[in-house]
């Protein structure tokens, strides 16, 4: 089981380098919407960066149990 | 000429005319605060979008293929990236033009393949034929025969097709954002705003 677990995860996490890009590039941006300096930007956006990427993270877990087939 | 207040420090912030600010910030990420003096938030907002904007591009491309008669061509780059109404709608297009100058190109491929004029720089951002039957159909003599169909970019770019329209529309959206900014300045914090009226209603309750 937690082979076939493993083996789905590599596949998928090959995709899944390509968010990293996408998800910095959102995480400052969003950041710079809420404040002007560039301070207060890197540290909101490295709280976003995580947010996003621990919520991508759970829900990958979740649906490689779904799938998982006895 | 308006004002806004920086979050932290509540010193205003000059955003002199904010609609020529957010011409500037469509048509180049970022450059509507380097117009406002907001020097450094116009790097971070040029480099962040147009990286994945550009980031899309390349991975939009870099495959070789063979047309019909067994000729190798190269597909080019920036192919996640056109224009297309009629038959496909291309609806990425809507998001992808948010980053402004930079997805242009695309309206004048989507301009030259309909009026049968040869598409330029190696076909970047020129939309893909919408079938076999229908570039068939236009011809060998049409100057445009050795451009892919969407189904082949789509076999060979794989998933990086699809990848590279997605980064593209992602990049125009968030500079909606940076828009926004330019116009209205940063959004001040949620909590902040709600703490606001609760110290009034203290002040109330005191007096």
């Amino acid at each position: 089981m937690f082979h076939c677990l493993l083996a789905n995860a590599r596949f998928w996490t090959g995709d899944l380098w390509y968010a990293l890009t996408a998800i910095v590039a959102i995480s400052l941006v969003y950041a710079a919407t809420r404040h002007e300096r560039m301070a207060p930007i890197f540290r909101h956006a490295g709280r976003v960066f995580l947010w996003i990427t621990g919520f991508m993270v759970v829900v990958f877990v979740i649906m490689q149990l779904i799938s998982l087939r006895a | 000429m308006a004002e806004a207040l920086d979050p932290e420090s509540h010193e205003p912030i000059n955003l002199k005319d904010p609609m020529i600010a957010g011409l500037l910030a469509w048509l180049v990420p970022g450059l509507g605060h380097w117009y406002q003096g907001r020097r450094e938030k116009a790097v971070l907002y040029f480099v962040a979008i147009m990286g994945l904007f550009l980031f899309g591009l390349i991975l939009g491309g870099g495959a070789t293929y063979r047309d019909v008669d067994g000729r190798e061509h190269h597909t080019g780059y920036g192919r996640g990236v056109y224009f297309s109404w009629n038959p496909e709608k291309r609806l990425h297009y809507l998001g992808q033009v948010g980053v402004g100058l930079a997805a242009m190109p695309a309206l004048l491929q989507a301009a030259l393949m309909n009026h049968n004029e040869k598409v330029l720089w190696g076909g970047f951002m020129a939309p893909p034929w919408p079938s076999d039957a229908m570039r068939s159909a236009a011809g060998r003599d049409n100057p445009n025969f050795d451009q892919p169909t969407r189904a082949e970019l789509d076999r060979w770019l794989n998933r990086r097709f699809e990848l590279a329209g997605v980064f593209g529309l992602i990049a125009g959206l968030l500079n909606v954002l940076a828009i926004y900014d330019a116009c209205a300045g940063p959004v001040p914090p949620a909590s902040k705003k709600d703490e606001e009226p609760r110290e009034e209603k203290k002040d109330e309750a005191a007096a």
